[in-house]
């Protein structure tokens, strides 16, 4: 039983090592401004925006080309 | 709209790729930074292209066992589609390198001459030119049958000349470009998995993109044909 308790000790050692050498790592700089307030989804509205324009603008080829193949 | 299902998963693939490439969080990586989510969009290019061309080559070899015209009219077509995807990987590819491969200590001048030397792009420009060459021999030639036939085989040659241009070359030689030792976005060392969760679904859905917008134009083709012929 007590060996079994320095060994957990042990580990729980190892753990905290590993956390504290993870929280060393360089912080990245990502844009966490954007997220923060909020205006990132404008960009996703934009995008989608375009997205779904590109996308009307085939299907409506696509019926029409199909209008012309039944046509004949 | 004949077999609407997959141009329904196509629609549903990008928006997923567009909202979830956007708002799920990323690896933390310097230089890269947020930039890391062109993988969703600039690699997929390339991979969507890659598939057309294979398309292409397929046609071309079909049109050389059976010499019907339609397969050349496939050719021609999944390869001009190729092509498009390729210049929009080459120009997204340009505007991601100028923001994380110039160095900032350098003048703007000196980091672009050493931009202009990289291996990939100039491997890239090839492989393009390869297959802008393609369509000035084909409409070139006013012949039907000769024009395919001839077409077909370079298409082959086309094809087989991607290989040194943009997988081989750029490899050998000291690049900045990642995915040096392997297949970029591929392996597991380029990208995690919460990365994959989005890059796959991304590439099936601009690769069938292209493909729509490829029986589009082999459909108005085989249209222009049959008024031409009647």
């Amino acid at each position: 039983m007590k060996r079994l308790k320095q060994l957990l000790l042990a580990i729980t050692g190892l753990f905290i090592t590993f956390m504290a050498q993870a929280q060393d790592v360089k912080k990245v700089e990502m844009a966490d401004m954007m997220r923060s307030n909020g205006r990132i989804y404008v960009v996703v509205a934009v995008m989608l925006t375009i997205l779904a324009g590109l996308i009307l603008y085939i299907v409506r080829l696509d019926r029409k080309i199909s209008k012309l193949e039944n046509g004949n | 709209m004949r077999k609407i299902w997959w141009k329904i998963a196509c629609v549903c693939l990008l928006v997923y790729t567009f909202i979830a490439g956007i708002l799920l969080d990323v690896p933390h990586v310097p230089a890269l930074q947020e930039t890391i989510r062109n993988l969703y969009f600039h690699v997929c290019m390339w991979f969507a292209m890659m598939i057309l061309f294979s398309v292409s080559l397929y046609n071309a070899i079909m049109y050389l066992r059976h010499f019907d015209l339609k397969y050349d009219v496939n050719a021609r077509q999944y390869a001009a589609v190729g092509i498009v995807f390729g210049m929009l990987g080459y120009g997204t590819g340009a505007i991601w390198m100028s923001y994380t491969w110039a160095d900032p200590n350098n003048p703007a001048f000196q980091s672009f001459s050493a931009i202009a030397r990289e291996p990939k792009l100039i491997g890239a420009a090839i492989g393009l030119l390869v297959y802008f060459a393609y369509m000035v021999l084909r409409d070139s030639i006013n012949d039907m049958d000769k024009r395919a036939r001839i077409s077909s085989v370079y298409n082959i040659f086309a094809y087989a000349m991607l290989f040194p241009s943009i997988w081989i070359i750029p490899r050998i030689l000291p690049s900045l470009h990642p995915g040096q030792e392997g297949n970029p976005a591929l392996n597991t060392s380029d990208i995690d998995g919460r990365m994959r969760l989005i890059f796959y679904p991304a590439v099936i859905g601009w690769t069938l993109l292209g493909v729509w917008i490829t029986t589009l134009k082999i459909r108005l083709k085989l249209l222009n044909d049959k008024k031409i012929l009647s």
